[in-house]
């Protein structure tokens, strides 16, 4: 575990970058520093591989103080990412991520043949071992410097930044893949950024900071969401707290109906059948139980329904793995108001109203509070 | 009458090719003068250039002891050291490396504080010491600008180094004072067409030792 032990840092020129902070970051999870720029995320995270020296306090590492070790081999144990990744321009991709392997001493062909085990890992293809950074997107560059940090298997992974200048698309994938990789490797982690959404999807614990380097809140995303401690941090996670908060509930509890669903090939009695559940719209699936769109049930002629005549069917969610925040996106997006549930495998398990959701909403919320009452 | 006619004549006349006055035996004293000129010239501009360069420090001090060096007249510095020590390489070697520090001192140092802070800064997180930071991360980056500073500096050594002949020694330089001297215009033109051909070879040999050190990763994103 790191314990960041009241530390304060003061610059030469008098900043105060950090000012008394304490944290405790859990092995094998992911820590999230998040808060407004120059609130002093960086220096925290250089602070414990002592790139930056405290001026007051002390960071702890399982226990021992990180002053106690040779700086270079305090670093070489923990993986280093930052903004734009850092290559070194003129080593191939492979002798990038088996930097710091050779640090530690291995011959160039263990330190290759990891490196070339590390780019499989973080999802890059092994044609590109050869390829000098220059030759690489971003998102590929950024990978390549995950990979890097990872190579001499280091328990902690300080990511400063690291996803922040590739775009919203590739930045998705990247965290995805963070989160992959964390569940296989099982690393302590800590993540600074700015974005509270990302901080919210990666952390296991979330700290906001304060401009002045002063601690605003320390707790899990759903409880930074559901409690902020006080205006500072509700204002920065946001105006729509409230629907980002609803990634926390499970959409399992959710009582789905397939009486309105048909397929294509329904016969007239199925067609009157569905249409007596009441619904204004019937759900139309392929032969395969795949959603194909919604109709009037005035509008559905057995035997020649025209799949392009039917309204979308918007964005499916899949009960029990997707949150409940999934499930309402689902029902807003529907041009009838109604949710389509899918299995794992994108067969149509139900339906769902906005009505409906909305009820489990207000359980969940009803839940959660019943919870925090019984916890605290 | 043309300077062809002069450059075919000296090149042609046989006389030329061979004993202490002939084209081997200066060519290679040239060389000689300029290599020790060059080795003794990097010896002093790059470490300092690279320190200062690494640790971001002294660079105005380091302007300034250039400008004065640029400042220096070659000649009138080769006349002072004759007068003070007399005949001898040391005279003669003394312009020389003060012409050639200015530009490996001042590119050395710049190439090193140009190279992106990134990579050093991960270098070092990753628990690089500084000293492999600057040889493995920082020169191999800023070696296409190093080497650079390094060629103008042999060129301009291989150019001046016909002052040597001003006092007694050898060199192409020779061909120049005594052609002049002797009103022997092809020797002149033949010695100056010389020191060309050997500031062009000094330009290919950097080229190709560009080529070769230079990593591909730097040669093209540079
Ligand atoms: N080397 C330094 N010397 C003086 N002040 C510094 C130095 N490094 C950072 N600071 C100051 O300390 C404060 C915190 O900086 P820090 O880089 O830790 O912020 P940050 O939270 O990482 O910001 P950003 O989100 O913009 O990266 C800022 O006011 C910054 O100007
Ligand atoms: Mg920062």
């Amino acid at each position: 575990m790191i314990r960041i032990d009241s530390v304060t840092k003061r610059y030469p020129d008098g900043t105060v970058a950090v000012d008394r902070l304490s944290l405790e970051i859990p092995d094998r999870s992911i820590t999230v520093l998040v808060g407004p720029s120059g609130c002093g995320k960086t220096t925290t995270l250089r602070m414990i591989n002592r790139m930056v020296e405290p001026t007051e306090g002390a960071i702890l590492l399982d226990g021992a103080d990180v002053r106690q070790q040779p700086v270079n081999t305090l670093r070489r144990s923990m993986g280093y990412v930052i903004q734009n990744a850092g290559l070194f321009q003129h080593r191939t991709i492979l002798d990038n991520i088996a930097t710091v392997p050779r640090l530690l001493g291995w011959d160039k062909r263990r330190a290759r043949a990891r490196a070339a085990e590390l780019m499989e890992r973080v999802g890059l293809d092994s044609a590109l071992a050869k390829r000098y950074p220059y030759q690489l997107s971003g998102g590929q560059q950024q990978r390549v410097g995950v990979a890097r940090a990872l190579a001499a298997d280091p328990p902690v992974l300080l990511m400063d930044e690291p996803f922040s200048a590739v775009d919203p698309v590739v930045r998705k994938g990247l965290q995805d893949e963070l989160l992959r990789i964390q569940g296989e490797l099982g690393k302590t982690i800590v993540f600074v950024t700015h974005d509270i959404d990302e901080a919210i999807k990666l952390g296991t614990m979330v700290a906001v900071l304060r401009t002045g380097g002063r601690l605003a809140q320390y707790a899990p995303p759903a409880e930074l969401l559901s409690a902020p401690a006080d205006p500072f941090v509700e204002d920065f996670l946001g105006a729509d707290r409230g629907i980002r908060r609803l990634s926390f509930f499970t959409s399992a509890g959710l009582e789905l109906t397939s009486e309105p669903v048909v397929d294509v090939d329904a016969t007239a009695e199925q067609i009157a059948a569905a249409a007596a559940a009441g619904t204004p719209y019937l759900l139309v699936t392929d032969r395969d139980g795949r959603p194909l769109g919604w109709s009037e049930p005035g509008e559905l002629t057995a035997g020649a329904v025209d799949p392009d005549r039917l309204l979308s069917p918007g964005r499916p969610f899949e009960q029990g793995r997707d949150s409940l925040r999934a499930a309402l996106d689902g029902a807003v997006l529907s041009p009838t108001g109604w949710a389509v549930a899918v299995d794992g495998t994108g067969k149509v398990s139900g339906v769902v109203s906005q009505a409906a959701v909305g009820e489990a909403i207000r359980a969940a919320h009803a839940e959660d509070r019943t919870d925090a009452k019984v916890a605290g | 009458m043309n300077v062809l006619h002069f450059v075919n004549a000296f090149f042609g006349d046989g006389s030329h090719w061979h004993g202490y006055d002939g084209i081997p035996a200066r060519l290679a004293e040239h060389l000689r003068y300029s290599l020790i000129a060059l080795a003794l010239a990097a010896a002093i501009g790059l470490p300092v250039g690279l320190l200062t360069g690494h640790y971001g420090r002294g660079g105005n001090t380091l302007a300034l002891i250039a400008t004065a060096g640029r400042a220096l007249p070659s000649f009138g510095l080769l006349v002072l050291m004759f007068i003070l020590l007399g005949f001898g390489l040391v005279p003669v070697m003394i312009p020389l490396v003060v012409l050639a520090v200015p530009p490996i001192l001042v590119t050395t140092y710049e190439a090193v504080r140009s190279v992106d802070p990134a990579p050093v800064d991960a270098a070092r997180g990753m628990g690089m010491a500084e000293s492999r930071v600057l040889f493995r991360v920082e020169l191999p980056v800023a070696l296409p600008l190093i080497l650079s500073g390094l060629r103008s500096a042999a060129i301009q050594i291989v150019s001046t180094a016909t002052i040597a002949a001003y006092v007694s020694l050898g060199g192409l330089g020779r061909y120049i004072v005594d052609g002049l001297y002797q009103r022997d215009y092809e020797k002149v033109v033949g010695g100056a067409t010389l020191v060309a051909v050997l500031a062009l070879a000094t330009l290919a040999l950097f080229w190709a030792v560009a080529r070769w050190a230079v990593s591909p990763g730097v040669r093209r994103s540079g």
